[in-house]
């Protein structure tokens, strides 16, 4: 899949060192990772192995312990998601973060509402974009009206998709994106991060299938107990070699 | 308290119809209960209940706690709950008859009945019902201390503030301007209510008309022409029938005589006038509107629901939900100096046991009215139709003569069937 990342200028997002515990559990421990523009970074590790937690401190919901983030280059402070949005950072979280009693138009927009000229919401206008820009995710989408709670789990995965895209985005965090979802919809989603990447957007893509990581990402970075074992141009690797690293933590030789 | 036996059976028409004009089901299982519960109290009181005497004061003496109740939606929406509430009112109630019974007549020597009086005790207990409750709201977003505890609290700390405010003592008569939001004492009148009916009608009227515009111009689906007309005719018809019926309330002629001699005139031979709307039920009807407007068109009230409905979420989607805990407990604060007013002005003077149990009348009417204990669901117009059940379901029985014991008995065991109705009904209706 690499058609070869241009990785000599500054990195879209490098994240050094970063470290971070809940009680006595260091959940991330020391990882630097970092991310050019129009590439896809596969995240990978068992289960537990830190991943979320590593990505989370890059959409501000969690705060690391010790690190640093730099985008474009420029060290940046980012202390809450609100900070993150302001970063252009858009994330799709594995527990997708919808209010379930919210409709999926006040999901998709929720926090960044669309107004009226007096500063009203204005519904109509948020249901049509939703509805557009579902057309192009999901066609077989409908249930425009009802409560997220009403949606099967894949078409609530399509609505945090759609919210993750619908802003322009330029970093993109995908934890799953496709877990839920059937062989029809994971193949727009494969063809949505190739266009996204086209369009020069840096991607995160967190992601338990090996041969959808080889297929969709340039690099992958495989975490074990909370540290780094190594990160690997996927296509001077193999999907064993990819294993070894996930299940015994062992770097293969040749590694890139 | 939606569903009457009947109406499962002829749901598949029922909810067919209501469907297409787009009511909701709950909403029409809940006025269906309420009609069902006015024509009972009707029949046992040989037809005492529904008359216009009756209704308006039904309509005065829901207007405290159905003020209440809109602000409590709020917060048990958020996954909160407010027990304070009667508290909260007695301690604006006493900040409010301590200004205008001592401080502006006497400490700033305006005197009695001055017409700054009341503007300035309604400032100082909004002020008062502002602080209070932002200091709640602070300690529960911000220090993270259950609802729970801190108005559990609060509901013994501010009973008893206004205790030591007053010396414990009654606070009267209140300033006669301050007493215009009592209920019977200050009404609009015949004229004006037709006025204000018929404004209200046209609003009505302009929103319908207005969201279809709207839907159409985005190219959804809109109701056929007929259900818009329908449901316009009906709302109109319900506004002003409200009007009607109140403004048949006549004023006794002995009042009358007062009020002409009081301008130095003589009672016309024959003259009549009936009260027309409250001024208090006025109130009511302006907080409904904001507060359904905040609920439904406002940024705040859609980040009210999202954090209700999954508090994560929120956070995730940049939402500062601590603040957002402080502004819910300050409306509530707001709501609570309004229903203040509203009370002590009704009983023309502040006593120390004003809005004692409201909290409980209060969460009772909001759960009635479909607001979920979970979280994230429930609505304006529900709670106040769940204030007007209850109150009812109170005059009603009195009137009947039930005895008081055997009355809070039934009211206790209808909030817990109205809520396992509700609960059938959400697991059928899957929602
Ligand atoms: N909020 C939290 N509080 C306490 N411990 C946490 C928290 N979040 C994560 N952890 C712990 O941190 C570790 C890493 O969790 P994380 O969710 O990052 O794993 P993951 O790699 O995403 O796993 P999965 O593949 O199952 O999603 C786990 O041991 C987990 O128990
Ligand atoms: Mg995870």
């Amino acid at each position: 899949m690499a058609d070869t990342i241009d990785r000599s200028g500054t990195p879209l997002v490098e994240m050094r060192d970063i470290s971070i515990a809940f009680g006595g559990i260091k959940a991330v421990n020391h990882v630097s990772v970092d991310l050019f523009p129009g590439e896809v970074v596969g995240l990978l590790g068992h289960n537990g192995a830190g991943k979320s937690t590593l990505i989370k401190c890059l959409s501000g919901a969690y705060r690391m312990d010790a690190g640093e983030i730099f985008i474009n280059g420029d060290k940046a402070a980012i202390n809450n998601p609100r900070d993150a949005r302001r970063y252009n950072i858009e994330t799709i979280y594995q527990t997708l973060a919808l209010a379930d009693n919210l409709d999926a138009a006040s999901n998709l927009f929720l926090g960044r509402e669309l107004t009226t000229p007096v500063g009203l919401v204005d519904d109509a206008r948020m249901e049509a974009e939703t509805r557009q820009i579902m057309g192009r995710l999901n066609p077989n989408f409908q249930k425009f009206s009802a409560p997220v709670s009403a949606l099967s789990g894949g078409q609530r995965q399509s609505v945090a998709i759609a919210r993750a895209v619908y802003f322009n985005a330029r970093i993109l965090i995908m934890d799953e994106p496709t877990a839920a979802l059937g062989p029809q919809e994971t193949r727009m989603v494969a063809d949505l991060i190739d266009e996204l990447k086209r369009q020069g957007l840096g991607i995160f893509l967190i992601d338990h299938d090996v041969h959808q990581v080889k297929e969709l990402c340039d690099r992958a970075a495989v975490m074990k107990n909370g540290e780094l074992v190594g990160v690997v141009d996927v296509d001077s690797v193999s999907v064993d070699d990819i294993l070894a690293m996930i299940i015994a933590g062992k770097k293969p030789q040749m590694a890139a | 308290m939606s569903d009457s036996p009947a109406l499962p059976k002829a749901a598949p028409g029922m909810r067919n119809l209501a469907r297409t004009l787009e009511i909701d089901t709950r909403l029409l299982g809940m006025i269906g209960a309420f009609i069902a519960l006015c024509l009972v109290f009707h029949f046992l009181t040989d037809g005492r209940f529904l008359t216009p005497r009756n209704i308006f004061n039904l309509t005065i003496q829901t207007v405290s706690v159905g003020i209440m109740a809109t602000g409590m939606v709020f917060v048990i929406v958020t996954r909160h709950i407010d027990l304070s509430v009667g508290s909260l009112l007695a301690t604006c109630s006493a900040m409010m008859a301590m200004t205008q019974t001592l401080v502006t007549p006497e400490w700033l020597g305006l005197g009695l009945n001055h017409p700054l009086t009341a503007p300035a005790a309604i400032v100082v207990g909004l002020g008062t019902g502002i602080v209070i409750g932002a200091f709640h709201g602070w300690l529960i977003g911000y220090l993270g201390i259950p609802a729970f505890i801190v108005t559990l609290g609060g509901l013994l700390v501010w009973r008893n503030v206004a205790w030591y405010l007053t010396n414990g003592q009654t606070i009267g008569p209140l300033d006669g301007n301050f007493q215009l939001f009592g209920g019977i004492g200050g009404t609009l009148g015949e004229t004006w209510s037709w006025v204000f009916g018929l404004i209200c009608a046209a609003a009505a009227l302009y929103a319908i008309w207005q969201s279809r515009r709207n839907k159409i111009s985005h190219d959804f689906p809109v109701k056929p022409l007929w259900a818009e007309i329908a449901l316009g005719a009906l709302v109109t018809a319900a506004i002003l029938g409200f009007i009607a019926i109140l403004n048949a309330y006549q004023i006794p002629e002995r009042r009358l005589e007062r009020m002409f001699e009081a301008r130095g005139e003589v009672l016309p031979e024959g003259f009549t006038a009936g009260y027309g709307l409250p001024i208090s039920v006025l109130l009511l009807i302006a907080v409904a509107v904001t507060m359904t407007i905040i609920a439904n068109r406002t940024r705040l009230g859609r980040y009210i629901f999202a954090t209700g409905g999954n508090p994560d979420a929120a956070e995730l989607s940049g939402i500062n939900t601590r603040l957002l805990t402080v502004k819910v407990f300050i409306m509530m604060g707001i709501l609570c100096a309004i229903s203040a007013v509203v009370a002590s002005s009704r009983q023309t003077f502040h006593s120390n046991d004003i809005g004692t149990l409201d909290e409980l009348r209060v969460i009772a009417a909001a759960v009635i009215g479909g607001t979920a204990l979970a979280g994230g669901v429930g609505t304006i117009y529900g709670a106040i139709l769940g204030a007007l059940i209850m109150q009812s379901l109170q005059s009603g029985m009195a009137m009947v003569g039930v005895d008081a014991p055997f009355q809070n008995i039934v009211v206790g065991t209808v909030l817990v069937v109205a809520v396992l109705i509700d609960t059938i009904y959400r697991k059928r209706t899957g929602d």
